[in-house]
């Protein structure tokens, strides 16, 4: 398949927006379930919402360079029964007022206890309103997985490998940038993100090579036996009709030799997971900005990837320009 | 969803001789009607690219000195399962209840290209100008219009076929010559695996064979063949006896 900017950019900012929301999330559980009276400090969440909110914005206006007929856009909302891409729709900005109304309450810290705990500990408003964003994130990540997930004739991306592997890459961005935030305001739980990141990159590192695995013994089901329909082992395109361009052969196709696909795919296991993890490992405040931007880098790099090993049955008929 | 009425081509492969007659009638009629434009850029220049509902491929099949070549005229199959219909966010891609033909609805299309992903047959082109998705129509416009004679209410690629290799039809109507033409003659689904039941269907190349012995190609009882010797007129005669 040919790779589309707009969706690398997409995929991966609210990725990484998603992943920092559910960092924060986890930061205020922990302090809240785990530490004796220490908390961070409402403008905290509220700047890391922002930041979040920031990059699922980003994504939203990316995504809007993938549609030819932007003006309609609201009407990718009308299909949510059957469509997981009329769902993600509805999703991605569900979670952007999330963030909104998560951040926003720490802000003017209204955090009154909705519920009290016979060890003391109580159910803060800001606290239930994250574990809905929490939520929310999650719900998006199965729907931008979905998409993929569900096109059977793409064997490479029809694999639950597909949402597990969106998710723990989201994550794992999210919680990176969260630390290099977190590091940068000196709020206390940049170790719990820092640790947790590096879980969660080592995670996506074997579940995405994994899936380079699969995809590279990947058999195809459907061949041009049933796909003309002639009781032949032995069949040839002579020609697929025409000797120019059409969508079929420039949206398939990637056109990139494989020589530069296999570097990508070095690529991006180097700069997308060994070096942030190396650099996280390091931790200084610097490192983990710079941890994020290879890291984001990197993942550019693999949704390209991802793309481009994307082998569709109709490419069966798009084998001979003529 | 089972349609009562599932409108449909079946396409004789065993007549097509690959002219590219239907591609040029469909793009000639539907540029210009309701499905259009099918618009092309740089279509005279070193790079064509263009819209197209309907392509002929060419295929060589077996071994040589044993091969055969098969046109293969490629279009949407108006699926009766069609994957690329749910997936539209918009709705803008739909099944008609009352035919089973697939259509775009141009004013509902944001040109997500996510439903051309979901055809396993390539059978969607996008129309980078308007910006929406296109596909073959069955001539949706032709078919029902009562201002053209009954026997022209086809669509524009069975007209123009010249060795009537596209048939049209109902093919849910088991007396339909559609029906007919596929039961009679093993006509088959493309990709069946797919699970996406075409509605279009294919006719298969075959072969006709008469097993026509030696002895059957004379014929004893041919009533032109001379029984027995004729009389042999070398004795006297009529004439003989009157000329003296
Ligand atoms: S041939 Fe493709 S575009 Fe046409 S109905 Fe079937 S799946 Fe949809
Ligand atoms: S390109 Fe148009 S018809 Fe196809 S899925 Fe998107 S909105 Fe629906």
């Amino acid at each position: 398949m040919r790779p589309a900017f707009s969706v690398l950019f997409l995929t991966t900012l609210i990725g990484a927006g998603q992943g920092l929301l559910v960092a924060l999330v986890a930061g205020q559980l922990f302090l809240v379930v785990g530490s004796g009276g220490i908390t961070e400090s409402g403008g905290f969440y509220a700047v890391g919402s922002a930041l979040a909110l920031v990059l699922l914005a980003l994504g939203l206006l990316a995504s809007f360079f993938h549609l030819a007929n932007p003006q309609r856009a609201w009407r990718a909302a009308t299909q949510w029964r059957t469509s997981w891409l009329s769902r993600e729709v509805i999703a991605l900005p569900a979670v952007m007022g999330m963030a909104v109304l998560y951040g926003g309450l720490h802000w003017l810290g209204w955090d009154m206890a909705l519920m009290h705990f016979a060890n003391g500990k109580s159910l803060d408003l800001t606290m239930a309103v994250g574990f809905v964003t929490v939520l929310a994130c999650f719900a998006l990540f199965l729907c931008t997985g979905m998409i993929y997930a569900c096109v059977k004739f793409i064997r490479e991306w029809a694999s639950v490998w597909t949402v597990i592997n969106y998710t723990l890459m989201g994550l794992a961005s999210g919680f990176i940038l969260a630390a290099a935030f977190a590091a940068s305001s000196g709020a206390v739980v940049t170790g719990l993100f820092s640790g947790t990141a590096l879980v969660l990159i080592i995670a996506a590192l074997f579940g995405r090579a994994y899936s380079l695995w699969r995809n590279a013994r990947i058999r195809p089901v459907s061949t041009l036996k049933g796909a003309i329909g002639a009781p032949h082992q032995n069949i040839r395109q002579v020609s697929q009709g025409f000797g120019g361009k059409s969508f079929n052969t420039t949206e398939f196709f990637h056109g990139a030799s494989a020589d530069t696909v296999r570097m990508l795919v070095v690529f991006f296991i180097a700069a997308g997971f060994i070096a942030p993890a190396a650099l996280v490992l390091m931790g200084a405040t610097a490192l983990l900005w710079l941890a994020f931007a290879i890291q984001y880098v990197g993942l550019l790099a693999e949704r390209w990837v991802f793309f481009a090993h994307g082998n569709h049955v109709q490419n069966l008929y798009y084998q001979r320009k003529a | 969803m089972a349609n009562e009425k599932q409108l449909a081509l079946v396409i004789d492969l065993n007549v097509c001789v690959g002219c590219h007659a239907c591609v040029t009638s469909c793009k000639e009629w539907n540029t210009s009607g309701w499905a259009g434009p099918m618009p092309d850029q740089d279509p005279y220049g070193k790079d064509p690219n263009g819209v197209f509902f309907n392509r002929v491929q060419t295929f060589e099949c077996g071994t040589f000195p044993n091969t055969e070549t098969v046109h293969f005229p490629k279009s949407c199959l108006h699926c009766e399962d069609p994957p690329c219909v749910p997936v539209c966010p918009t709705g803008a891609s739909y099944k008609r209840e009352s035919d089973g033909i697939v259509l775009v609805d141009y004013d509902k299309c944001i040109g997500c290209k996510y439903c051309s992903w979901n055809c396993p047959y390539g059978a969607r082109e996008f129309d980078e100008i308007s910006g929406v998705m296109k596909k073959c129509t069955l001539c949706v416009d032709r078919i029902y219009d009562e201002t053209l004679p009954a026997d022209r209410r086809k669509p524009a690629c069975v007209l123009a076929c010249p060795s009537s290799a596209r048939l049209f039809g109902d093919v849910k109507d088991p007396d339909s010559e559609v029906s007919k033409a596929i039961r009679d003659n093993g006509g088959y689904q493309l990709l069946p695996e797919a699970g996406t039941n075409p509605a279009n269907h294919y006719l298969p190349r075959r072969k006709i064979n008469a097993n026509v012995h030696e002895d059957q190609l004379a014929r004893a009882d041919n009533p032109l063949s001379r029984e027995a010797e004729p009389p042999k007129f070398g004795g006297p005669t009529i004439d003989d006896a009157s000329q003296w």
